[in-house]
């Protein structure tokens, strides 16, 4: 698979890193070299420096016919604007924005892209260990709408976020990729 | 009208001041707490020192009720990002967001915002008016936006010269529609031979801007040397 991840923070390198272990194309984008600083030097894929929400940026470094796009930067907009552009301009079929902030996460993943939202994801985390219910935060969503550029439809029952128990256009309250409150 | 603005620089705070001025109710955040208190302490208590990117605070600035959010952050994500959620989240009527980089433009209208404000367009529009080169003369936006009024100079060196509108290669979505020569303006048809000095008239989509460029300015450095030749 060929996937392209904007920003490369522990996140981005993480997942940057395992993929490329795992035998996939990744192509990572960051505006700071020093953040490729995080790749190891056994990294085989392309780590350019460059600006994520800027449409020749992304198309330079081969957005256009990737796969899958992450953005996860430590920018909820700039990850919503690029995730956007990935979207409208690539038709991406598989795009995620790291949103933090829950209602954000929440409103994006009804506009018809896949959120995951690392407020959510901890609190919910602490509660499993906690035993206490879980919160009703975002965590990962599924995208449950279609995308107001109308460029790109997301077939529901392949959507990506199934994998991860996410929300579904019918469910009132979204639900979280942390273990089920009753477990 | 109950207008949010969202930006508290130079922008957002004369255009609060402004719809202040005309009688309109006006709520401004302003994410930065010491511009915020500065801004509070000339125009009054209408500012709420919160991000307005952040959903909570978006919402309790009275957003469900706005007839309008103006977003005019210098950052064009966060200001795609207020009127996305203005419109989706709270069911704001209009959305106004300012787009910095005339790259966005075309994403952000695509994304449903309904009114874009482009300062770098505008300057260069007004550049492009007072100082006539080698280019199009940008003249006026029409419809949504998408088509564009041009007006081409046809100076030495243009492959217009010569030629009739038959004879170029007019991109399609656009028309040829008038001639100025010595002042006087006139339809320009099909078989209507141009000369040096005539102002051609346009109208087209943006997307046809290269295209007619070529066919009427030329290669811009080919002309550059031209004229450089010449003087």
């Amino acid at each position: 698979m060929k996937i392209v991840i904007v920003g490369c923070g522990r996140v981005g390198a993480s997942a940057a890193e395992l993929w490329d272990r795992a035998g996939h194309e990744v192509i990572v984008l960051d505006v700071s070299t020093r953040a490729f600083e995080r790749l190891p030097s056994s990294f085989g894929g392309t780590a350019d420096r460059g600006d994520g929400t800027d449409e020749d940026v992304l198309r330079r470094a081969g957005s256009e016919g990737a796969d899958i796009f992450l953005a996860l930067t430590e920018g909820d907009n700039r990850n919503v604007m690029a995730a956007q552009l990935a979207v409208e301009a690539f038709h991406v079929p598989q795009v995620i924005a790291k949103i933090n902030d829950p209602v954000r996460a929440a409103a994006y993943a009804e506009l018809g892209i896949a959120t995951v939202c690392r407020t959510g994801l901890m609190v919910d985390a602490m509660n499993a260990h906690l035993g206490f219910p879980s919160s009703g935060l975002p965590g990962m969503l599924a995208p449950s709408g279609h995308h107001p550029g109308g460029a790109h439809h997301h077939d529901q029952d392949a959507s990506p976020g199934d994998a991860h128990g996410a929300s579904r256009a019918s469910d009132p309250v979204p639900a979280t990729a942390g273990p089920d409150k009753e477990a | 009208m109950f207008v949010l603005v969202v930006g508290g620089g130079k922008v957002g705070y004369y255009l609060a001041k402004e719809l202040l001025d005309s009688g309109h109710e006006v709520a401004l955040m302003e994410k930065d707490p010491t511009r915020a208190r500065q801004i509070a302490d000339e125009i009054g208590s209408i500012v709420i020192p919160h991000d307005g990117c952040e959903g909570k605070y978006l919402g309790e600035a009275g957003s469900n009720r706005a007839d309008v959010v103006a977003a005019v952050t210098g950052d064009d994500e966060d200001n795609l990002v207020i009127c996305q959620m203005a419109k989706h989240h709270f069911d704001v009527p209009r959305t106004i967001a300012r787009v910095n980089n005339p790259k966005n433009e075309t994403l952000f209208r695509h994304l449903g915002v309904d009114e874009l404000i482009s300062p770098t367009r505008m300057i260069l529009g007004s550049i492009e008016q007072d100082i006539p080169v080698h280019e199009l003369l940008h003249l006026a936006a029409l419809g949504e936006g998408e088509l564009e009024l041009i007006e081409a100079h046809l100076q030495a060196g243009s492959p217009a010269i010569g030629r009739a509108p038959r004879d170029l290669e007019i991109p399609e979505g656009c028309s040829l529609f008038a001639v100025i020569r010595g002042g006087v303006a006139s339809p320009l048809r099909p078989d209507t031979v141009l000369r040096e000095g005539d102002k051609v008239i346009a109208i087209g989509k943006q997307e046809c801007e290269a295209l007619l460029h070529g066919q009427l300015i030329g290669d811009p450095e080919a002309a550059t040397s031209d004229a450089a030749a010449a003087g």
